[in-house]
């Protein structure tokens, strides 16, 4: 214990702390079965849920016969909207201030909404149940298109009738939900009005989803002995479920307890709370028996929260020579039949304002309208914090629209317009202030990276090879430089439902120098066994394999607004550091008193307090744990333990260049990705290996949702793309190379400068995908084009330039 | 995604496979690999009473090279028709298919004759079985007849077997040497069906050209396979574009499909007589 042979380097390097490529402790239970998510709970007397689903876009329930279900020997109950009444749990409040039915209240809004819910013995009987229950439906007419629901005389929500006043200000009409206004508007509109050149266009963010390989479920469980509810669920955020099901169900909130156990990817679906988890609970309220609801793939797909569907009406205006001087945004948001979207309180249209990307924009404007249709609702942060993606997305969409206006090149028209490195801490124009960067150093070495000279001198004779009839593939180059904006966040403006997001650690040192730590956080995949421990293992001087991480039982884990919006590193990281630091302060009181000299002579030493001056006396971290317990200390209590409940006091800006090297077919509309390079800049770096691997699934789901991924609709409403058949999601096969890179510019007001990365690669992967596809055509005279970039529209593109001749 | 009650058979030779099927009628349906019946099960598209699984009868299994003759069982999985290098010598164009077909998982299961019988204009092998000019065999109560694959397909799942027949083996004369064979399909990812497929013989003054899933049936057309024949490329793409009639789906309207229909059959063609003798 007491080694004195290792050196520093390898103390250091025996703690597996930060920085280390640790491998995930959690890979060795999923890779052998050994996993345990929510169906694989299995309960004594446990019964099965399953909605029956409304196969209409828009329609009124006239009335539901639920005679033939209730028949099956198996079957035990069947709730409609009217039974859920007299509990006030027909509707429920949504995370947007809105409120949502539960089960079908006289009408329907989207195909698949929950109209009634089948309680029976197994599964199998519920789904013969489903098939049973007889809905008598009245059509209406269906509204799919946001223009024409702001335009129609349809009025989908008769609920919110004659209410001129929304959740989040005054609405216009029958079908709007609510206007948010950021920036300077008038100046916006001067600058335009002089500008040198201003180049505007409509950039269509198309509807997707998230689509965890887990679907969303539940296994709710009254004891109706002790009174206390279980909830087991796939929660992204346990502690504030617990909150909010006490708040709606009137359960004392220390008679719920939440858990989420492991989860199979998140990626914003699993923020919310569905009718699924409230019809789960009252059925196990009434029946006094567990009740396991688990959707299967196409209810994922069809009911639960979807991811962006922006029109973003922009024009951004510059000088001759390309500084740009103003920005201005108009978005139209489809938020569905209810506004069930997942943003802090006060940010209808999340954190949409970071759209002046990394870019020194002195004057901007952004108005964001939302609005009703029959689609589903959600609106969900798909692997990103709040509409992080939309907003990068058209910035790096309007900077090529500019750079063709200016015939110039994207890559100089970036750099000159970036935000230097000396501007930092950088005050935007739409009230944010970004903490760290330099992207002018990202820039160069991206681009030194992939030899960007040499690609457009190739791009170049392959567009003569066209011309000439000497190919028929074509070259694009996308250039995408990002800045996040992540870690909600600060108490004072990010609430949810009044929650205030801040989150905690609590960590408790065992007297053999081993520990455990509790997080209000929840892995869904990102590996937090792993780099919690690793955080704790640099601060505190304790093996990481030595220390335990849970997270995801609100009975034992410290309150927190849990994982979502690559908040997890920046908040409850920040808490660990803060909490370990409190363990480090105790266990210099102690080993002073051990060593018998005053607090401040002793010195951290990597794994040790030594005297200052002496560094062969010293204390272990193992041994100030042990003294902790067993040995009576002066003025000190026993123990060593602490708790940290972390309010960040700004967010952090991770930021990115990410470029993709693409071929297409003109004939086909087939694409292959040659090259994509990665340069990540997440500040402070924890584990390599995991932000490797963040970085590839992050740009794989980017992959997915630029060239082929979405929820598309018909005109009747109907979901054409329910299942994985017509969901893109890539396989091995699909999904190409990927180089990573980085740089480390650290966070200055967080605790270890880490400023997260999960969801970076998809907020910044889908600009690189999309602008290689609109690059490659742009010697052809493209501006723009709308994802998804499937082989037809690639091919529409082609047609519509008369390249087939 | 769970499908309705049913019956589980499990025969160990045709004739009581048959006897199951003639017992409960258009109540029992037969499974080989299952890839297209009972995701159509788990959507309550497809209800039946009574499952006969075929995978216990030996009968239906096993690849037969002969001289001029290849033939498979029924239940031939398209693993096997991918690692069988007999049949690849003898008839490569079935293994550069097969090896397009889903993903391996699917394929160790997935059979030939399920993929034939099943009527569904998006599986590939039987556009390639009309290419390859074969001949199905059938048993039912009757006895046993062949019906070539020319002449087996009616419409979308509905085809010449009757509903008490099993589609038992399939013979495929085994082109000459000399004759050039290629399969070029394109799909959105991997395990989906064709946006548009060609199938394509050439050689010793003879050709065939079937396309799938640009009609409600496969597609072999006698002119564009005669006009291939006599050297003539664009006259046997015009005349395939006369026979194919694609509809829109997801992977995009009839315009496109008409367009890449064209462009894979004469990858395919160009494949095909690079290939040829």
């Amino acid at each position: 214990m007491n080694d004195q042979t290792l050196t520093p380097e390898e103390r250091v390097a025996n703690l597996k702390g930060m920085g280390s490529s640790r491998k995930r402790v959690e890979d060795v239970r999923f890779t052998q079965g050994k996993g345990n998510y929510v169906d694989d709970i299995k309960m004594d007397g446990m019964l099965f849920g399953a909605f029956v689903r409304s196969p209409y876009a828009h329609a009124r329930v006239v009335s539901v016969n639920k005679e033939a279900a209730l028949a099956i020997p198996g079957v035990v109950a069947v709730l409609t909207a009217e039974d859920l009444a007299p509990l006030g749990l027909h509707w429920m409040p949504t995370l947007a201030g809105d409120k949502q039915m539960v089960l079908a209240d006289g009408k329907v809004l989207f195909q698949g909404q929950e109209v009634a819910y089948v309680v029976a013995e197994n599964r199998y009987i519920a789904a013969d149940a489903a098939e049973l229950v007889e809905v008598d439906y009245e059509e209406l007419p269906v509204l799919t298109n946001p223009f024409e629901a702001l335009k129609s005389d349809v009025v989908l929500r008769e609920d919110l009738a004659g209410q001129t006043e929304g959740a989040h200000g005054p609405r216009k009409h029958h079908n709007h939900i609510f206007t948010w206004e950021q920036g300077d508007k008038d100046a916006t509109e001067a600058v335009l009005s002089q500008a040198d050149v201003v180049a505007e266009e409509m950039v269509y963010y198309h509807r997707t989803h998230p689509c965890p390989l887990e679907t969303c479920g539940c296994v709710a469980s009254m004891d109706k002995v002790t009174g206390k509810l279980t909830l087991y669920g796939t929660f992204q955020a346990p502690h504030a479920i617990r909150t909010v099901v006490s708040l709606i169900s009137g359960l004392a909130e220390h008679n719920i307890r939440v858990i989420s156990p492991d989860i199979g990817g998140g990626f914003g679906n699993k923020v919310g709370a569905y009718a699924g988890y409230v019809c789960s609970v009252v059925a196990s309220i009434v029946t006094g028996q567990p009740v396991k609801w688990v959707e299967n793939r196409m209810e994922n797909l069809m009911s639960t929260a979807f991811a962006r569907d922006y029109w973003m009406q922009g024009k951004i205006a510059a000088t001759k020579d390309g500084k740009i001087t103003g920005l201005w945004c108009h978005t139209t948001a489809d938020h569905g039949g209810f506004d069930a979207c997942a943003d802090p309180t006060k940010f209808p249209a999340g954190f949409m304002n970071i759209c002046t990307g990394s870019y020194d924009i002195p004057t901007a404007y952004l108005a964001v309208d939302g609005v009703y249709t029959n689609k589903a609702p959600g609106g969900v942060a798909y692997r990103c914090s709040f509409r992080v993606t939309e907003a990068a997305y058209f910035i790096e969409r309007m900077i090529e629209v500019l750079a063709i206006k200016l015939n110039m090149d994207a890559a100089e028209l970036r750099r000159i317009n970036f935000i230097r490195k000396d501007q930092f801490p950088y005050q935007s124009a739409l009230g944010w202030e970004y903490d760290s960067g330099d992207y002018h150093t990202a820039w160069d070495k991206a681009l030194k990276a992939v030899d960007y000279e040499g690609l457009r001198a190739e791009q170049a004779q392959r567009v003569e090879d066209f011309k000439a009839g000497k190919t028929r593939k074509l070259l694009g180059i996308g250039l995408t430089h990002f800045t996040e904006i992540v870690g909600a966040g600060p108490v004072k403006n990010c609430d949810i439902l009044g929650l205030g997001m801040f989150d905690s650690c609590e960590i408790r040192i065992h007297p053999t120098g081993s520990a455990i730590a509790r997080l209000g956080t929840i892995s869904q995949g990102q590996g937090h066994a792993t780099t919690f421990a690793q955080i704790i293992a640099s601060e505190i001087g304790l093996p990481a394999d030595d220390i335990t991480l849970e997270e995801g039982d609100t009975d034992t884990a410290p309150y927190g607004l849990g994982t979502y919006g690559s908040r997890s590193t920046p908040v409850a990281g920040a808490a660990t550091a803060m909490a370990a630091r409190k363990i480090r302060a105790k266990a210099q009181m102690i080993a002073a008193y051990l060593l018998e000299v005053h607090d401040n002579d002793v010195e951290w030493d990597v794994d040790r307090f030594a005297v200052k001056g002496a560094p062969e006396r010293f204390k272990t971290m193992k041994e100030i744990a042990f003294a902790a317990y067993n040995q009576a200390i002066p003025g000190l209590e026993p123990g060593l333990e602490a708790v940290s409940y972390y309010d960040p006091p700004n967010m952090t800006y991770p930021f990115g260049a990410y470029i993709c090297v693409m071929e297409i077919d003109v004939d086909t509309g087939e694409w292959d990705v040659r090259q994509f390079y990665a340069l990540d800049d997440c500040g402070t770096r924890i584990n390599p290996m995991i932000i490797e691997g963040q970085v590839h699934g992050g740009v794989t789901e980017a992959l997915a949702i630029a060239m082929g991924q979405e929820i598309a609709y018909d005109e009747m409403g109907n979901v054409k793309t329910a299942t994985l058949m017509d969901f893109f999601l890539p396989t091995a096969w699909e999904t190409p190379n990927y180089t990573t890179d980085h740089t480390v510019t650290p966070s200055p007001h967080h605790p270890i400068g880490a400023k997260g990365v999960g969801e970076s690669p998809n907020v910044g992967g889908v600009p690189a995908f999309s602008n290689a596809v609109h690059d490659a055509f742009r010697p052809f005279g493209l501006v723009q084009s709308h994802m998804p970039h499937d082989h037809w529209r690639i091919w529409k593109i082609a047609n519509g330039l008369g390249m087939h001749g | 995604m769970i499908p309705a009650g049913f019956e589980y058979h499990r025969p160990g030779d045709i004739a009581s496979a048959i006897g199951i099927l003639q017992e409960h009628g258009d109540e029992a349906r037969v499974i080989a690999g299952g890839h297209s019946l009972i995701p159509m099960m788990k959507l309550r598209m497809a209800e039946m009473g009574h499952l006969v699984d075929l995978q216990a009868i030996e009968e239906l299994k096993g690849i037969e090279i002969g001289a001029g003759t290849v033939s498979l069982g029924a239940m031939v999985t398209q693993h096997e028709l991918i690692t069988h290098d007999g049949l690849a010598t003898a008839i490569p164009l079935i293994r550069e298919a097969a090896l397009q077909i889903a993903d391996p998982q699917v394929r160790y299961v997935g059979t030939v004759g399920g993929n034939v019988a099943n009527g569904d204009p998006g599986n590939d092998m039987p556009g390639l079985m009309q290419c390859l000019n074969a001949t199905f065999e059938l048993s039912g109560p009757d006895g046993r007849r062949s019906v070539a694959a020319r002449e087996f397909y009616e419409a979308a799942y509905f085809t010449a077997r009757d509903d008490e027949e099993i589609l038992t083996r399939i013979s495929i004369p085994v082109p000459g040497a000399g004759v050039g064979q290629a399969y070029e399909k394109q799909k959105r990812k991997i395990g989906d069906y064709a946006t548009a497929a060609a199938a394509v013989m050439v050689g010793n003054g003879h050709a065939s050209v079937a396309m799938t899933n640009l009609a409600d049936t496969p597609v072999w057309s006698e002119s564009a396979s005669n006009a291939l024949a006599d050297g003539d490329v664009s006259g046997c793409v015009a005349a395939m574009l006369d026979a194919i009639d694609p509809v829109a789906d997801n992977r995009g309207p009839v315009e496109f499909k008409k367009h890449v229909a064209a462009v894979m059959l004469r990858r395919a063609i160009e494949r095909a007589q690079s290939r040829a003798g």
